[in-house]
């Protein structure tokens, strides 16, 4: 990644997502990637807090990620679920107490001793840009210790991106915007 | 952490504009200053920007932390004809009669940061009606609420990254940052690429709003190019003969990463 190409056009600034994206972005199973009863659905959930510790009543998040198997999928219908089309994506607005659910599968590693990864992406009130950040599936220790950002990152900020497995199966991961436990976000090549 | 010496809770603040301006101000003042030593245009807005008084404890405060994509980071979610229906785009045909205001349409393309058309993506926009009300239970603001507009639409993006939307024109309407504050008419725009990395949420303005400078939101990005960039142009091409005025807005996310790298390993 060292010769980036630089960018022939100057990005539009992002602004904050406000207050009322409620009537507009949710929708039918938005945050069901697959089915409850699909047999290795698993719960991926966890809290949204501010700076000060207290709960973000009005966070919209989005993941995606690969299948099961590590496949990229392109497939139509997030916006109009069916039920059985795995299309990788899905979004939800936290709830009254910051918490947040997604219903979907482990994705598998996209390449042979990869670390599984979901991409989850951060809107709020008073967050003026999205912020971007990976949430790690637990399991794979060697993965995770050969994994290029992992490596670069403390002990303590490594823990703000690996997820809980909890007993019931699910996956658990809070989300800090700020402060001393606060979750590392991430930037990428050729944003400006 | 400094900004947080600021009144922490939006609700309770008593800031005057005056204050909110003579704080926009200071910092904008710091960016010129820095532009004057050399140092790179900002193009994004400040997530740590105190005259944005919600933004106080909802900033990261650490740095961005690089991260080189790995694979599902190159690829993005597919929408198309499945997920929205043409008849989205037109805001003004979704209930019985006919919305209140000033009939528009707003059309423009969205592309990359290489100037790429982005082809068959989502565009999701949502808006206040003529009265700068929100169809949304938060919104407390005295204005009407339209029966007929309820300010949400949805495009696909053709061949060439072009979207079109036909609306009402949005008012300005009051919040609650500091004392007699109010937002520039504006319609919230979110976007996707062909990276996720590209994501984006956004507020399109419309010209010569008197709003402009008083508003901490938009001066939250302290680049007067940058801030240009949010405002459509009146564009009569647009407009169409005893229907409704038009607005050009052209959207550029940042670069594909996918692109160049799929380029690069062909080169091999």
């Amino acid at each position: 990644m060292t010769n980036t190409p630089e960018l022939k056009l100057t990005p539009t600034p992002g602004q904050t997502i406000g207050p009322f994206y409620g009537y507009a972005l949710p929708f039918e199973k938005d945050n069901e990637l697959v089915n409850h009863a699909h047999p290795n659905s698993v719960r991926l959930h966890g809290v949204v807090y501010d700076g000060n510790g207290e709960v973000i009543p009005d966070a919209l998040l989005e993941i995606w990620q690969a299948d099961e198997d590590g496949n990229v999928v392109s497939r139509e219908g997030s916006l109009v679920r069916d039920g059985y089309t795995f299309t990788g994506w899905g979004r939800t607005a936290v709830n009254n107490v910051g918490g947040y659910n997604f219903t979907t599968v482990n994705p598998g590693a996209t390449d042979q001793g990869k670390a599984p990864f979901i991409m989850l992406t951060v809107f709020a009130r008073g967050l003026l840009n999205r912020l971007f950040t990976r949430i790690y599936l637990p399991e794979d220790a060697a993965a995770l210790a050969n994994d290029p950002l992992l490596a670069s990152l403390s002990e303590a900020e490594r823990q703000t991106l690996i997820a809980t497995r909890e007993a019931d199966g699910s996956l658990r991961l809070d989300i800090r915007l700020q402060g001393e436990d606060e979750t590392v976000f991430l930037s990428y090549p050729r944003e400006s | 952490m400094s900004a947080n010496t600021n009144a922490l809770d939006p609700a309770a603040t008593t800031a005057t504009q005056e204050e909110i301006s003579a704080e926009i101000s200071s910092t904008h003042e710091d960016y010129r200053q820095q532009l004057l030593a050399g140092k790179k245009a900002e193009t994004q807005p400040r997530v740590d920007f105190a005259p944005y008084r919600s933004s106080l404890l909802r900033h990261p405060t650490k740095n961005l932390h690089h991260a080189d994509p790995e694979t599902i980071e190159l690829y993005s979610p597919a929408f198309g004809q499945r997920d929205v229906h043409a008849l989205e785009s037109d805001l003004t045909i979704q209930h019985n009669g006919e919305p209140i205001g000033e009939r528009i349409v707003v059309s423009g393309r969205v592309l990359d940061g290489d100037g790429r058309p982005v082809a068959g993506q989502l565009v999701e926009i949502w808006q206040a009606n003529a009265a700068g009300r929100y169809v949304h239970k938060r919104d407390q603001h005295p204005a009407p609420i339209d029966p007929n507009f309820t300010g949400v639409g949805r495009a696909i993006t053709g061949a060439n990254g072009e979207y079109s939307f036909t609306t009402i024109k949005p008012a300005p309407y009051p919040w609650k940052n500091h004392h007699n504050a109010w937002r520039p008419a504006h319609i919230h725009f979110s976007l996707f690429g062909t990276d996720f990395t590209q994501r984006m949420i956004t507020q399109m303005y419309f010209p010569g709003d008197p709003l402009f400078a008083l508003d901490p939101i938009y001066q939250s990005i302290t680049d007067q190019d940058a801030r240009d960039r949010l405002v459509a142009t009146y564009d009569h091409s647009i407009t169409s003969h005893e229907w409704a005025t038009g607005y050009n807005w052209d959207i550029v996310l940042t670069g594909s990463n996918r692109t160049w790298m799929e380029e690069e390993e062909g080169e091999h």
